[in-house]
């Protein structure tokens, strides 16, 4: 069938074409024609959220937790401008992305209209790809190709800006298959040497770590299913970045739980001690690695990235394989067949070591309860439901990330590369959309929270029942205690003042709201908030004072992590202080 | 006290292939700008018949490590076709064009012309006081051309920057 459609309705059945189930945006001018094809239309979902960040975070939330690209749809300058964060944050932690912007009409394009913004250069350098779509006949393809884009070789947000005399004006539309170049191609497999390669080094380790990261996620489960399967072979320990977390199961003996700065003492010493360093989908990030020349020093590293720009970026590795996890995966155990690795006991007795320091433990606090109990308490309670869990930005994120352990993919929410707060709400939102049926809760500070608080409301509209569990320390948490560690306590505007009663805005918002104050009533708290149908905040107030260790302070080794009880300096010298 | 490090540096010659649509340039440049990397020169012009497909040289500087970085990078981005390191791939040709105004009368005149002369520079533009010289050659070529041109009434410089191509038969 053949016949003459605008670009808007184009729009619309290219996204249908693709299997959208779920739009989040928020009108505007430029995108009027495109939010008039959508009006009645039962096959797309629209979420209206509150902002357009939420916007983005959301569409995140959605497709870290699916699987699925998640789709935006916004206006053109302030509502392609206020999505930027979202869309960057995605660009960072490689979420399939695609962005819609409205764009003023062609003509007026470059004379300072009225809410025109150059949305395809700001975005430039935070999406995969962009275009500006000049002719709607041109929809479909664009349409397509960005899809492909966005969710194959390493994911990405893309960005398709339309003007708005675009989405009205008429072009053939077929619903036959699209015709159209295929220029993106990304490799997936390693080639048969090196894959003989990697596996010989595997077999001759002696002391072999297997470094994961989102990577291993972004491929998809089988990738997970994989890398467990290769581990139980090798019987090589398992260590993740904050990224990846959920690709191996947290309860496995040779797990080592996270690395980098508030990583595991096992995970760092057995990184800084192995042979050989596997990383899988990982980017040798600097809140991993900590000083580079420091890093990992007397191991051979094998790296497996589907991005050829993510090899030899930071660290030099011995043998690059650029390829797909899952695949690369697949050829290595066929490759490995039924070989037998080296004898791994004295590895596993040294791991067992840096263990025993037991580098998570904290002390007891009578007065107040501990941010981290909390968290293992919310875990214990919330265990049998398998939820889903986003978090916003700060020492609640770390302790999230330490505390509460996951066993599958696709479980853990939060903004790694770019750090974003206020990514939880929106994102935990997106997510709920994804699985209806799971409990999904942020895991909030208190300042966070207040970034994308308006999305509560969104919350609201669609019935989600989002919880949001907020570990009230009445500060800026992660800034204090960077305050504390570089600049003698000097606590420049980190103190949370002016906090809102949270119970009372969650109410205001037809949320329930629940306010726990000690520990005795931590599990009733908790209790209640699962049991209630819809959303909920949880103003948990905790230890007010306490730091996230273990800490590798930024440019310094993994052997020189700080544990609980380690006396602290108070202050840096200054190549310490201008690292991020 | 806290003082910047410098890396050794290397100089590399890249030809990019991309896909002529709108905004390449911008993207290809602020990749530049964006990671830090330096741009020494740069030339585009399309090279189809159908205007389809652009080749861009660029020139660029940096430590051996920034430098493959930059070739992935580049790799990486959607309407690239094809980057090769000139440099990395071993002896190549690169040819700049530069166009030299001159203003002088007497000896000065006669000499700045036998220079040109000697430089196969060819006078494209002559009055009875100057002369433009349209020139192509090898970068430090035109450098050493432009130097004796100093001492002799040089007015103005337009330079396009390299483009370059390996040796031999076969396409890089
Ligand atoms: C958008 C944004 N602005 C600033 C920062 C810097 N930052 C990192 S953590 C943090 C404090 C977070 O405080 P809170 O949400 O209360 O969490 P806590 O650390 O107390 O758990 C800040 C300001 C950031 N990560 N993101």
């Amino acid at each position: 069938m053949s016949e003459e459609r605008s670009g808007a309705s184009i729009l619309v059945e290219s996204l249908v074409k693709q299997g959208v189930e779920f739009v989040f945006g928020y009108p505007g001018g430029a995108v009027l024609p495109i939010y008039d094809a959508l009006f009645g239309d039962e096959r797309l979902r629209h979420i209206l959220v509150r902002h357009e960040a939420g916007a983005a975070h959301a569409a995140e939330g959605y497709a870290r937790s699916t699987g699925k690209p998640g789709i935006v749809l916004v206006t053109s300058g302030p509502g392609a401008t206020n999505a930027i964060t979202g869309i960057a944050d995605a660009y960072m932690d490689s979420i399939p992305m695609v962005v819609i912007t409205g764009q003023v009409p062609t003509g007026l394009i470059g004379s300072d209209a009225f809410q025109e913004a150059d949305t395809v250069g700001i975005s430039r350098h935070c999406t995969k790809h962009n275009y500006l779509v000049k002719d709607p006949a041109d929809l479909a393809a664009i349409v397509d190709e960005a899809f492909q884009i966005a969710t194959t070789g390493r994911p990405g947000p893309v960005l398709i800006d339309i003007p708005k005399d675009v989405q009205i004006a008429m072009a053939t539309w077929s619903d036959g298959p699209i015709q159209r170049k295929q220029r993106y191609s990304p490799r997936t497999e390693g080639t048969p040497d090196e894959i003989a390669r990697a596996v010989a080094m595997l077999a001759n380790a002696k002391a072999p770590v297997f470094y994961t990261g989102g990577g291993v996620i972004n491929s998809g489960p089988r990738a997970t299913a994989l890398l467990r399967e290769l581990q139980a072979k090798t019987g090589a320990a398992v260590t993740s970045t904050l990224m990846g977390l959920g690709a191996f199961p947290a309860d496995h003996a040779d797990w080592l739980g996270m690395l980098g700065m508030h990583g595991t003492f096992e995970a760092n010493m057995a990184m800084n001690q192995a042979d050989l360093i596997v990383c899988v989908g990982a980017r040798f990030d600097d809140r991993v690695t900590g000083r580079l020349d420091a890093f990992a020093p007397n191991s051979e590293k094998i790296h497996i990235d589907i991005d050829r720009a993510s090899i030899n970026k930071t660290v030099p590795v011995d043998l690059p394989i650029i390829g797909d996890c899952a695949t690369v995966l697949d050829q290595m155990l066929a490759e490995w067949g039924t070989r037998k690795g080296q004898d791994l006991t004295g590895w596993k007795a040294r791991i067992d070591g840096w263990r025993e320091r037991k580098s998570l433990a904290y002390p007891a606090n009578a007065e107040a309860i501990m941010p981290q109990l909390a968290i293992e308490r919310l875990y214990e309670l919330t265990k049998s439901k398998a939820p889903v869990i986003s978090t916003e930005v700060g020492q609640h994120q770390m302790w999230a990330a330490q505390y509460f352990p996951f066993f599958k993919p696709n479980k853990w929410l939060t903004s790694g590369g770019l750090g974003t707060m206020g990514y939880g709400l929106p994102a935990a939102i997106g997510a709920q959309c994804g699985n209806p049926d799971s409990l999904v809760i942020d895991i909030a500070g208190d300042a966070s929270i207040q970034m994308n608080i308006q999305e509560l409301g969104t919350a609201t509209q669609y019935r989600l029942p989002v919880k949001v569990f907020i570990l009230n320390n009445e500060w800026m948490g992660m800034v204090r205690q960077w305050q504390e560690l570089t600049y003698e306590s000097r606590y420049s505007n980190s103190y949370s003042d002016s906090l809102p009663d949270f119970v009372k805005l969650a109410e205001a918002y037809g949320w329930k709201g629940i306010r726990i104050e000690n520990e005795s009533e931590l599990d009733a708290g908790i209790q209640a908030m699962i049991d209630h149908p819809g959303p909920v905040i949880v103003d948990c107030l905790v230890h007010k004072e306490t730091n996230c260790f273990p800490m590798i302070p930024s440019g310094a080794a993994h052997t020189d992590m700080i544990l609980y009880g380690d006396s602290v300096a108070g202050t840096m010298d200054d190549e310490a202080k201008a690292l991020v | 006290m806290m003082h910047i490090q410098h890396e050794a540096e290397e100089r590399h010659v890249l030809t990019v292939t991309v896909d002529n649509e709108a905004g390449i340039l911008a993207k290809i440049a602020g990749l530049f700008t964006a990671r830090g990397y330096n741009i020494d020169s740069l030339t585009v012009a399309d090279i189809t018949d159908n205007h389809s497909v652009s080749r861009i040289t660029i020139v660029t500087h940096g430590p051996r490590s920034q430098i493959d970085q930059i070739h992935a990078q580049l790799e990486r981005l959607v309407p690239v076709h094809k980057v090769v390191d000139l440099t990395e791939v071993g002896p190549h040709v690169a040819r700049e064009l530069a166009l030299v105004k001159v203003a002088g009368i007497g000896e000065k005149r006669v000499e700045a012309l036998r220079i040109a002369d000697v430089f196969r520079a060819r006078p494209v533009d002559t009055t009875t006081e100057s002369f433009i010289f349209e020139m192509t050659g090898a970068p430090d070529k035109i450098d050493s051309f432009v130097a004796l041109m100093r001492d002799l009434g040089l007015v103005e410089v337009g330079r396009t920057g390299i483009v370059a191509m390996a040796r031999g038969p076969e396409e890089a």
